[in-house]
C-alpha cells in the first residue's frame, strides 16, 4: 500500500461496498519555496493536522502556461529566491518523516526533460515523494514520463480535461496510477466565484473511475468549502484539489509577514468542512 | 524530384525526427486537433487555395520582387581578399503590405479562422510585425483581435503599437518575466486555453505545438516557391546560398523549405548573437542551446541546468526569443542547414550599410542576415549568387537604431 492508496482507504472501501464515501479526500496544492523552502515542513504538518489527505507540491517553473496569475506569480517569486527542483526536493525530503499523508510533485515536462526523466523520478522517490503529476504531458507524449516514474516506484498522474472526448479520457485515466486528475473546468488555474458544474462532471468522473479503477480527484477553480462539497457529493469525485485559493491566502499571509503555516492550515481547516 | 524530407514531415504526431510534437496541457489538445483537421481540409480545398492566392496577390502585394543589390555586392567585394564577391540578391519581403513576411502567415491563418467559424483572433508579438500583420488580417476580415506584447517590446517598437491600435486591435502589454516575446507567448497560450471555442490563436512563427510549426511553414513557403521560380527565370540557375535570419524561424523556414531538396543550394540561418556568447547575452538556441521543451514543442532551447527558460538578449525584438522552430532543430542535426550567429554590433553595421548602399532600410532582424551575407559573399566568387531573405523593412526600428548608434558614439565609461 502506498501513502496515496492509504489516503483513499475509506473511499475505496465504501466504493467496493457500493456506497458513496462518507468523507472524501482534500488535496491542497502549494508552491515549493513560498514563503520559503525552510517553511515547507511546518506548513505540511499544519496542513495534515487541518485535514489534508494528499498535498501537491508545485515545482516552480518560469513559464507555467496552464497557470493563472496567482500560481504563476508565486512560482516567479520562488524562482527569484533561487528555488530549484533540487532544493525543492531536498526540502520535501526534510519534511517527509514529519507527515504520513501522500506527497506528490506537480512539475512541467520542460523541467523533467531537462533533468532527464529517469534521474528526476529517482530523485523524487529518494526525497520520499509518492507520485508525480505531469500537467503538460498529453497522452501521446506521456509514456516517456510515466514509465520512468513507475520504474522509480512513483505513481504517475495525468490530467483529463472537460474537452477530452470520452474514449481519450478513458485512455488517459487508464495510464494514470495513484489517482486520476480531472479538471473541473476548462482554462487556467485560478479562483472562481461560482461552483463548478458538478452535475456535468459526475458522468465523467464515473467514466474515469471505471476506466482506471482509480480514485478520481477534481481540481481547477475549486476555491471554497461549498465547492469541495459539490465536487465530492454532486460530482461524486473521490478527492478535491484546491490550488489558487490556498496559494493566494499563503501569499497574503507572506504579505503580512507570516510563515505560511498559519494561513495554510487555517484555510485547509475551512475547506475540510466541505468534506462532510 | 520531390524530396521526401520536404514533403512528408512532420509525421502524424507532428514530429520532425526527434523534434516537434505537442507538449501541452490536455486542455489545449482538442483545439490543436480541430485546427489540424481544419487545416488539412483547407489545404485540399481548391476554393480555399484560390482565396488565399487572391488575397496574397491583391492585398499583400505578392509576388514580391527578386532584386539584385549591386552596391552591397561592391561593399562585400571591397572587403574580400580577392577583390571580388558573390552577387547579393534580395527577396523583397519588406515590400509585402505592412512591411514584413509575417502577413503571409496571418492572412492564411485568418482565412482558416473564418473557415472554422471563429470570430476572434489572438497573437503574440515581439517586434510588433506579427501583431501588425494579425491586426491587419483581422481588420480586413472583420475579426476581433487581441495582441499580447511584452512591455519592454512595446517600448522598443512603439510605432507598431500605434499601428495595431489604429487598425482596431487591442494591445495587451505583458509585464511578467522578461517582458518580451516569450512572456507574450505564454499569455496568448493562456488566453487560448479558455477561449478556443470562439478564438483562433495565430502564432507568429514556426514554433509552438503541432500543427503550428507546419501551418506557419506552409503559409510562409510562398516566399521560397516564388524565389525559386524567379531565380530559374532570371538566371536559369539556383542560388549558391540562401541566407535568412532566425528568430522563431518562420521567414527562414519559408524561404528554405522549397530549396531543401536542392542539394547544390547551401542554406544558412542566422541567429541573434546579441552582446556576447555568455548565457543571457544572446538569443541563439541553435548555436548555444540544447534540446528541450518550450511552448509545447521539443527543439533547441536556451534553458538553465534546471529547465528554467534562460534570459535572452538581442537588439532586435523579433529575434529576442529563447526557442526556435522544431524543423530548424531537425535541419541542424541533419546537416541540411548551417546555423550561425551575428551580434548586435555587426547587425547595426549592416543596418547602416544596407541603408546607405541600397536605399533600403532593413529591419534589425533582417540586418543579422545581411551582415552574414556580406561576409559570406566576400569569401565567394563573382559568378556565384547569395540570396538573402529581406524579411522586413526597418521603419519600426529607426528610433531604436538611432538610440543605439548614438550610444555608440559616446565614449565608453
Ligand atoms: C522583419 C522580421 N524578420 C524576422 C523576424 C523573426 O521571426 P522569424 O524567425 O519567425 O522569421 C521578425 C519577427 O518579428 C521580423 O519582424
Amino acid at each position: 500500500m502506498t501513502r496515496i492508496d492509504d489516503a483513499f482507504t475509506d473511499v475505496r472501501a465504501a466504493r467496493a461496498a457500493g456506497r458513496a464515501p462518507s468523507r472524501g479526500v482534500l488535496a491542497p496544492f502549494v508552491v515549493a519555496g513560498r514563503p520559503s523552502l525552510a517553511a515547507l515542513p511546518d506548513m505540511l504538518v499544519a496542513m495534515e493536522r487541518a485535514g489534508a489527505g494528499i498535498v501537491e507540491i508545485g515545482i516552480p517553473f518560469s513559464d507555467p502556461i496552464a497557470d493563472g496569475p496567482v500560481i504563476a506569480g508565486a512560482m516567479h517569486k520562488a524562482l527569484l529566491d533561487g528555488v530549484t527542483p533540487h532544493t525543492a526536493l531536498e526540502a520535501i525530503g526534510a519534511a517527509r518523516d514529519r507527515v504520513k499523508m501522500g506527497l506528490v510533485a506537480m512539475v512541467s515536462v520542460s523541467i523533467v526533460q531537462r533533468l532527464g526523466a529517469a534521474a528526476f523520478c529517482r530523485e523524487c522517490a529518494a526525497a520520499g515523494l509518492d507520485g508525480v503529476i505531469f500537467p503538460d504531458a498529453p497522452l501521446e507524449e506521456a509514456p516517456r514520463f510515466t514509465e520512468p516514474a513507475r520504474e522509480a516506484g512513483l505513481d504517475a498522474v495525468l490530467l483529463v480535461a472537460p474537452s477530452s472526448p470520452p474514449e481519450r479520457a478513458a485512455e488517459i485515466a487508464s495510464m494514470c496510477s495513484g489517482f486520476v486528475y480531472m479538471l473541473a473546468r476548462a482554462g487556467l488555474t485560478g479562483e472562481r466565484e461560482g461552483a463548478p458544474d458538478a452535475a456535468a462532471l459526475r458522468e465523467r468522473v464515473h467514466a474515469a473511475r471505471a476506466a482506471s479503477g482509480l480514485p478520481v480527484a477534481c481540481g481547477f477553480g475549486i476555491s471554497r468549502p461549498e465547492h469541495v462539497r459539490a465536487i465530492l457529493r454532486q460530482a461524486d469525485a473521490d478527492a478535491a484539489i484546491v490550488g489558487s485559493a490556498l496559494v493566494r491566502r499563503i501569499e497574503d499571509g507572506i504579505g503580512r509577514g507570516e510563515d505560511g503555516a498559519h494561513a495554510a492550515s487555517a484555510f485547509v481547516a475551512e475547506l475540510a468542512a466541505g468534506l462532510d | 524530384m520531390p524530396n521526401p524530407t520536404a514533403t512528408t514531415l512532420p509525421d502524424a504526431r507532428g514530429r520532425f525526427g526527434a523534434y516537434g510534437g505537442a507538449f501541452v496541457p490536455e486542455t489545449l489538445v482538442g483545439a490543436l486537433r480541430e485546427l489540424a483537421q481544419a487545416y488539412d481540409d483547407a489545404r485540399r480545398d481548391p476554393a480555399f487555395q484560390r482565396e488565399l492566392d487572391r488575397t496574397l496577390a491583391d492585398f499583400v502585394g505578392r509576388p514580391t520582387p527578386l532584386c539584385f543589390a549591386p552596391r552591397l555586392t561592391e561593399l562585400a567585394a571591397s572587403r574580400s581578399k580577392t577583390g571580388g564577391a558573390a552577387q547579393i540578391w534580395l527577396k523583397r519581403e519588406d515590400l509585402c503590405h505592412t512591411g514584413a513576411h509575417k502577413i503571409n502567415n496571418t492572412m492564411g491563418q485568418a482565412l482558416l479562422a473564418k473557415r472554422m467559424g471563429r470570430t476572434r483572433i489572438i497573437a503574440e508579438t515581439g517586434a510588433g510585425q506579427h501583431g501588425v500583420a494579425s491586426a491587419t488580417a483581422a481588420s480586413r476580415m472583420g475579426l476581433s483581435c487581441d495582441v499580447y506584447m511584452g512591455s519592454e517590446d512595446a517600448r522598443r517598437q512603439r510605432l507598431n503599437v500605434v499601428r495595431m491600435r489604429l487598425m482596431g486591435a487591442r494591445v495587451i502589454e505583458v509585464d511578467s518575466g522578461s517582458r518580451t516575446l516569450k512572456d507574450a507567448t505564454n499569455e496568448a497560450m493562456r488566453d487560448w486555453m479558455g477561449s478556443s471555442d470562439t478564438t483562433l490563436y495565430i502564432i507568429g512563427s514556426v514554433v509552438g505545438p503541432h500543427p503550428f510549426p507546419m501551418i506557419v511553414r506552409d503559409f510562409q513557403s510562398v516566399i521560397g516557391r516564388e524565389a525559386r521560380e524567379q531565380c530559374l527565370r532570371e538566371w536559369n540557375a539556383l542560388p549558391d546560398c540562401v541566407v535568412a535570419c532566425v528568430g522563431g524561424g518562420s521567414n527562414a523556414a519559408g524561404i528554405f523549405h522549397p530549396f531543401a531538396q536542392d542539394e547544390g543550394v547551401a542554406l544558412v540561418g542566422v541567429e541573434a548573437g546579441g552582446r556576447s556568447t555568455n548565457a543571457g547575452d544572446h538569443a541563439a538556441p541553435l548555436a548555444f542551446g540544447s534540446p528541450g521543451v518550450l511552448h509545447g514543442s521539443m527543439s533547441y532551447v536556451l534553458q538553465d541546468e534546471h529547465g528554467q527558460t534562460a534570459d535572452v538578449h538581442s537588439c532586435s525584438a523579433g529575434l529576442d526569443y529563447p526557442g526556435v522552430g522544431p524543423e530548424h532543430a531537425y535541419w541542424k542535426d541533419a546537416g541540411r542547414v548551417r546555423y550561425t550567429h551575428v551580434g548586435d554590433d555587426a547587425a547595426l553595421d549592416a543596418f547602416v550599410a544596407m541603408s546607405e548602399t541600397e536605399g533600403i532600410i532593413p529591419a534589425l532582424e533582417t540586418s543579422h542576415a545581411l551582415a552574414h551575407a556580406i561576409d559570406l559573399a566576400a569569401t565567394m566568387q563573382p559568378d556565384q549568387r547569395v540570396l538573402v531573405n529581406l524579411s522586413g523593412r526597418g521603419d519600426k526600428d529607426v528610433d531604436e537604431a538611432a538610440r543605439l548608434l548614438e550610444a555608440r558614439q559616446k565614449p565608453a565609461q
